[in-house]
């Protein structure tokens, strides 16, 4: 089982770096990271470009797991595919050619995909861009076989969802094949945050993923911290995290209702509705705003927890413990709602840690890692809270961990609201520009798994490069694996219990 | 769950009274509704929801149109599942390059007499990804729009009142 700090050792390190180190590689030191990948010894985080350089960042083993960044430098254009040995890499790789034109050497699926031939340019984020070529159909990948007949679903779905579409190979009504084809929602974020001051950058980061806009604020926040050495007021670091539990559960509640609903049970819908809306109100309350944007800014929060919002909170965790496991009881004890969800939509926990799938994905199916634990980032670090995991890795056990994630989230909330300091909750950050160009990396447990982001300060204080992954990178390959022998009509069940983002992937 | 229904028996309705347009409402709607529309539109309207391409945070709110507090149903207001059964397209997003065919041709399948809804700041001019090489920008970029809601997102009480908007004749 090979290290980090084995594999650091071969390569340069990269000064300020913050706070796991940096390392360029050369491309045989790369392709040796890329076999260890492949091997199962470490787990891929994320893959991303720059205009003559790839980096990947790691994780490797262990409860208390290191995390490492990589770089290559690719002058001409070229780098060791990682896709071609793990297949988690395939689309950064392929998201990586679009948008820099850097070739991943090896890689044998040569189709675009974020690039749908729409934008007017080609390798928007490569220096230059190039000229836009002839635009080609894409191809799905071929399926053959007697009595197979294909259903194209999407990017317009039937319900209020984000677009993308959705391509299945049926014999009869079991899906054979479910292809992904993703991208509809790609704004050009990375570009529009190259060059941003950091209030305007805090506010894309924002709006990566609205239903994970606390968990992206606070990612982008935490890697602007580390890149130049800004030690938050603990006030503000407690506050961000209540925000997070808050935006954690709202979600789960609307998640395990619309799991329900798709199975035909909108009691389950309705009731959870109720949550939802009751989070989101106190959370307007307390800070502003139901969503919570904007609200985590870098050097802190931008607004203060009063006595009224601690009341409204207390409220709140008084009416949801007292709400929530009757509904519990009632997922529990529907025979044929289990029917639906239970042994339907599996996930091989196989599958879920080659990918490193997080989140409510990967707890489902036997992997249990959890940022706020693993990485035990604060104020987690102090607060007592447990990760549940189940092995089973179909709809009903993405559900439970839902169900048990709440309750512990609703824990963590009370014991923020008992023990939340006082004193300021944000320090300057302007004027702290950087005289070098410095850098930065934050990985934060979201309410779907770990969002990473990365980061380049300039000189200017602006934003040189920035880099949000998604736990959707990993989870949507996954879908198509879960939805295999399942019937067509389940797809909306499976996929619902995914819940992956498509703006948060296509950025 | 026979006890969960009795207890829903047992209780008053969640449902809050509908909100009033007062004039700042009206002029932040930028409607360009007149009263012939309104008139057509009638008292029941199927909308058809279309993501061109937002955080999904609109998403969101919209949803949150069918829960108990706001029962967007009991206005006659409903969504539905194809345009083909549309009266109104509900349009989120800076419509993205890779979104704009889509929309267009969801609003060709629309029957009309139509009208299209921009909703959240995005799809009202762009907001924050208006210069990208990747959008469009406003709504109205791709298609003719009657009615705008800004917010980021419009919270369920700011859709509500846009969308009531549509049934309420001009004063």
């Amino acid at each position: 089982m090979v290290t980090l700090s084995e594999l650091q050792a071969l390569g340069q390190p990269v000064s300020a770096h913050r706070p796991w180190p940096r390392t360029l590689l050369t491309a045989p030191t790369w392709r040796h990271v890329a076999d260890r990948l492949a091997a199962g010894e470490l787990t891929l985080l994320g893959l991303w470009g720059e205009p003559a350089t790839m980096h990947m960042a790691v994780l490797g083993a262990g409860e208390r797991p290191a995390v490492a960044v990589f770089s290559i430098d690719c002058p001409d254009g070229r780098f060791p595919s990682i896709g071609q040995v793990h297949a988690p890499a395939i689309r950064l790789e392929r998201a990586a050619r679009d948008l820099f034109g850097l070739d991943p050497v090896g890689l044998s699926d040569a189709r675009p995909w974020l690039d749908h031939g729409a934008w007017g340019i080609a390798r928007p984020l490569a220096s230059p861009p190039g000229e836009v070529g002839q635009a080609r159909p894409y191809e799905f990948l071929p399926v053959e076989g007697d009595d197979l007949h294909e259903i194209p679903v999407g990017p317009v779905h039937a319900g209020i969802i984000e677009p993308g579409h959705f391509r299945f190979t049926a014999d009869g009504e079991t899906v054979v094949r479910l292809e992904a084809r993703l991208g509809y929602t790609h704004k050009g974020q990375e570009a529009l945050l190259r060059g941003a001051d950091l209030d305007r950058a805090a506010k894309l980061a924002g709006r990566v993923s609205g239903d994970s806009t606390v968990a992206y604020a606070l990612a982008f926040a935490r890697a602007v911290e580390a890149a130049l050495e800004i030690e938050v007021p603990a006030r503000a670091v407690w506050l961000r995290a209540l925000m997070a539990e808050l935006e954690r559960i709202a979600n789960h509640f609307g998640d395990i209702g619309g799991v329900c609903n798709d199975a035909a049970f909108s009691i389950m819908l309705a009731h959870c509705g109720i949550l939802r809306e009751r989070v989101l109100r106190a959370a307007a309350g307390c800070f502003g705003h139901r969503l919570m944007m904007d609200r985590i800014v870098p050097g802190g929060v931008a607004t203060d927890l009063d006595a009224d919002g601690v009341a409204l909170l207390r409220a709140l965790l008084k009416e949801l413990r007292l709400r929530f496991p009757p509904l519990v009881a009632l997922y529990d004890n529907t025979a044929s709602l289990q029917d639906r969800t239970a042994s339907t939509g599996i996930v091989h926990p196989d599958l879920a840690r080659r990918f490193g799938a997080g989140g409510h994905v990967g707890r489902a199916s036997g992997r249990d890692f959890d940022a706020r634990r693993n990485l035990g980032y604060p104020p987690y670090d102090t607060l007592s809270f447990e990760v549940p995991v189940l092995n089973e890795g179909d709809v009903n056990a993405r559900v439970w961990i839902r169900i048990r994630e709440i309750e512990q989230s609703l824990g963590l909330i009370e014991q923020i609201l008992d023990r939340l300091p006082d004193g300021p909750v944000c320090v300057a950050v302007a004027e702290r520009g950087a005289e070098e160009p410095r850098e930065g990396i934050a990985i934060v447990e979201a309410f779907r798994g770990d969002v990473l982001a990365w980061l380049r300060i300039g000189a200017d204080g602006r934003i040189a490069r920035c880099h949000l992954r998604d736990a959707s990178w990993f989870q949507w390959p996954l879908v198509e694996a879960a939805v295999e022998g399942n019937i067509v009509a389940d797809f909306p069940l499976c996929n619902k219990s995914f819940n992956c983002s498509y703006s948060g992937h296509d950025l | 769950m026979r006890k969960t229904f009795l207890e829903g028996l047992l209780h008053r309705p969640l449902t809050e009274a509908p909100p009033v347009l007062d004039a700042a409402d009206l002029a932040a709607l930028a409607t360009e509704l007149d009263a012939v529309a309104q008139r057509r539109l009638g008292h029941s309207l199927s909308i058809r929801e279309v993501d061109a391409g937002s955080c999904n945070g609109c998403e969101l709110e919209v949803n949150a149109l069918g829960n108990a507090f706001y029962d967007l149903e009991r206005f006659g207001l409903r969504f539905v599942a194809s345009p083909r059964h549309a009266d109104v397209l509900l349009v989120t997003g800076p419509v993205t390059k890779n979104m704009r065919e889509a929309l267009r041709r969801t609003w060709v399948a629309t029957p009309g007499p139509k009208w299209v809804v921009a909703a959240g700041d995005c799809a009202v001019d762009g907001g924050m990804f208006a210069d990208s090489y990747a959008c469009i920008g406003a709504v109205s970029e791709a298609i003719p729009v009657d009615l705008r809601i800004p917010g980021c997102p419009p919270s369920p009480t700011q859709l509500l009142k846009g969308l009531l908007r549509l049934l309420t004749p001009a004063r």
